[in-house]
């Protein structure tokens, strides 16, 4: 029997993370996120969930309190967005230093100055050199079984780094879409118990964590994180197919998606709930007689450049759409880093949805039309723009 | 004294503070008195960075350190955790776990001020101590909201128009029983008896603990290092730095010197107050006889 309820990206992430039993949970509203932590303390207060919910002061707090706990041994939960997540960031690094398997789910939100809540992806691509693995959801359904998959991507012995899952504000966290919510004891039977060997906070083993790290020591942990973030490569896909076995539901390789890859000469790449737009066009186009592909990135840190690569083999131009902009190199975070491995195409960066702009199916083949037939390599083009 | 705490040191020797440093003596009574089922989260400042060299620490309980403001909040999830398991997993099943927070006066009554009140309002089961060496000094002796009126710091220089700190110093006990937790305490370096016996008794009790103790820092105040238990006693005996605490409501002088001495007394032996002239001292004298009336002591 399939448990299917009509529920909104927040609610799925509040699902997983009680599915996932966490044992402690410290958080703080901000729109769009806010529902995925009202459900959450709702698990709490009903006896659904059997966790410790720290009302925190603040977003830097939420993420300490976090790091305190999952030092400790617990399974660890949060969720923030934008604002919030800015507040995090010097956090956010000891997180990942110091090898906390905490699981995050983020809803994507513009920055301010101007103060702005819908969706962009802005927030998370700033973090992205935090050493968090980062994931990116297309859908409600995916926002469920990520968080599900992150925590056991988190507390694999051999990656121990925190995982963010990304799901597009108001476009994800608001909309309603049926979820498949699995069974508990099958989601605990695949994530399994967290026990902490590397590091924990326990009176009859003293460890000191967070120490000093000079010159002689600071680069090796660094070493030691990107080393993690190799591995988590395999571990996202081993876990993910996994995953499918299980519960029935693939997302391409776990760290990519291919869509009509084999069949074009223009492939787009892009991360989030754009994707469906994308598939929806190329849908359309197909039934005209005409091919393009999508690679969706589910996997941004770690980035699987190899597979990238590998799945672009046959296409010539590539679109790269990023809802995000690195002011004063007029380039987004996607294009910069993918880019450089496709020296052999035509790529085009494409700036688009800042701060919640609607992207329309219109505007996608607007991309196309452009890539294929006006764009320069490596040009830079914002749309929707308004002159 | 002897008999009460016992001889094995939970803190150990041969860390990296100045020679004479008082936050070391913090940390050494503190784990005496709470002893070994003690888990800490250390703020940044010279306590952490003294201790903590890696691959050395002076530690011998488990201790975390993530950043400068945050001590409170990883005290809170580690409690958290900690009742968690318990009711989960039944781990420390009948053991009571003290979760001590260390913090540096700018790391406590400034910079870490929000979570502080957070962890404090919120309920925690934790000790939080205050080390109080009245300024920044892991950054070299710039003012913190808990620099005395009048002493010199290198953000708070005396200089020929401004006489050091302009403002008095932050009450951080008094804004921490306005929280309403059950204890709030003061305590001296210098006094190790009566510190000992608070922390065993914040400790204890159930709920949030604060305890500011005041720690004398050869470096930042400018005396000899072999002076800094004489500076913390001349500090209480002085009337400046008052021994009490706030046990559900109600306020407690916990040692009352028999003859306060002179502030000047205190004041002549440290160089971050050498600038002042006798109509300073008057005038910190007045201030100091006249909260010592409205404390008791
Ligand atoms: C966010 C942040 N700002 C500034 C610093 C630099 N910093 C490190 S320790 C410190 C002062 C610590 O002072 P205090 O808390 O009084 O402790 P003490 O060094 O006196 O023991 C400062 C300013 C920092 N580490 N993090
Ligand atoms: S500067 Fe002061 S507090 Fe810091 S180690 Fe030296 S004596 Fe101790």
């Amino acid at each position: 029997m399939q448990n299917v309820k009509v529920i909104t990206g927040t609610s799925a992430a509040a699902e997983a993370a009680k599915l996932a039993d966490v044992d402690v949970i410290a958080a703080y509203p901000i729109t769009p996120q806010t529902t995925s932590v009202e459900k959450l303390a709702e698990f709490v207060a009903n006896g659904e969930l059997n966790a410790e919910y720290i009302k925190v002061e603040s977003e830097h707090s939420a993420i300490s309190a976090c790091v305190g706990a999952s030092a400790t041994g617990a399974r660890t939960f949060t969720a923030t967005s934008s604002q919030g997540l800015a507040l995090m960031h010097e956090i956010l690094f000891a997180a990942a230093g110091m090898r906390m398997p905490i699981v995050m789910m983020n809803a994507n939100r513009a920055l301010s100055a101007p103060i702005n809540i819908w969706n962009d992806q802005q927030d998370s691509i700033s973090q992205r050199d935090t050493g968090w693995i980062q994931l990116y959801a297309e859908n409600n359904q995916e926002t469920l079984d990520l968080i599900i998959q992150a925590f056991k991507i988190a507390e694999n012995e051999n990656v121990l780094l925190p995982v963010m899952v990304n799901l597009d504000g108001f476009i994800l966290t608001h909309t309603v879409e049926p979820v498949e919510i699995p069974e508990k004891e099958k989601v605990l039977n695949f994530v399994g118990q967290y026990e902490p060997k590397h590091a924990y906070l326990r009176p009859e083993k003293p460890m000191t964590q967070g120490a000093l790290g000079d010159p002689e020591w600071y680069m090796e942990t660094r070493y030691d994180v990107q080393k993690a973030q190799d591995v988590a490569l395999n571990v996202i896909k081993d876990i993910h197919d996994k995953f499918a076995e299980k519960f029935g539901r693939a997302y391409g390789n776990g760290l990519i998606e291919s869509y009509n890859i084999e069949n074009a000469e223009t492939v787009l790449i892009t991360m989030g709930s754009l994707c469906g737009t994308i598939k929806d066009v190329i849908d359309e186009l197909k039934a005209e007689g005409k091919e393009y592909g999508l690679l969706k990135i589910i996997s941004y840190r770690p980035l699987p450049t190899e597979e990238i690569k590998e799945a672009l083999k046959g296409a010539k131009n590539v679109a790269i759409l990023d809802k995000d902009i690195s002011l004063g190199l007029d380039k987004g975070a996607l294009f910069t880093d993918i880019a450089p491995f496709l020296k052999d195409k035509k790529t085009v960066n494409y700036i688009v949805g800042l701060g919640g702009r609607d992207i329309r199916k219109a505007n996608i083949k607007e991309i196309i039309e452009h890539t294929e037939n006006e764009a320069k390599d490596t040009e830079t083009k914002w749309i929707g723009l308004k002159e | 004294m002897a008999r009460q705490f016992p001889r094995e040191e939970l803190f150990a020797p041969g860390h990296r503070g100045c020679a004479g440093c008082g936050a070391a003596i913090v940390a050494r009574l503190t784990l005496k008195a709470a002893g070994k089922n003690t888990i800490v989260a250390n703020a940044t400042g010279c306590l952490e960075v003294m201790t903590t060299p890696y691959p050395e620490t002076a530690w011998r309980v488990p201790w975390m350190h993530v950043a400068f403001e945050n001590a409170a909040a990883v005290a809170s999830g580690i409690e958290a955790a900690v009742k968690s398991l318990k009711r989960k997993r039944g781990l420390y099943e009948g053991e009571k776990v003290n979760v001590i927070a260390f913090g540096g006066d700018g790391g406590t009554a400034d910079i870490g001020f929000q979570a502080l009140s957070g962890a404090m309002e919120r309920g925690h089961d934790m000790v939080y101590i205050m080390y109080d060496n009245e300024a920044y000094m892991n950054t070299g002796v710039q003012r913190s909201g808990s620099t005395p009126y009048m002493a010199s710091t290198t953000t708070s220089p005396a200089g020929s128009v401004i006489r050091g700190e302009n403002r008095p110093k932050k009450n951080m006990p008094m804004i921490m029983a306005a929280h309403g937790i059950p204890y709030v305490a003061t305590a001296s370096i210098s006094y190790p008896e009566d510190f000992m016996n608070k922390v065993k008794k914040a400790c204890e009790i159930d709920g949030p603990a604060f305890i500011q103790i005041l720690q004398p820092c050869t470096t930042g105040w400018g005396y000899p290092a072999a002076k800094t238990v004489e500076l913390g006693r001349l500090a209480v005996k002085a009337g400046i730095w008052p021994l009490y605490e706030i046990e559900n409501g109600e306020y407690r002088v916990t040692y009352k010197p028999s003859k306060r001495i002179s502030i000047e007394e205190y004041l002549k032996t440290q160089k971050r107050y050498r600038h002042l002239t006798e109509e300073d001292i008057e005038e910190m004298q007045n201030l100091i006889n006249h909260k010592c009336q409205e404390m008791g002591i």
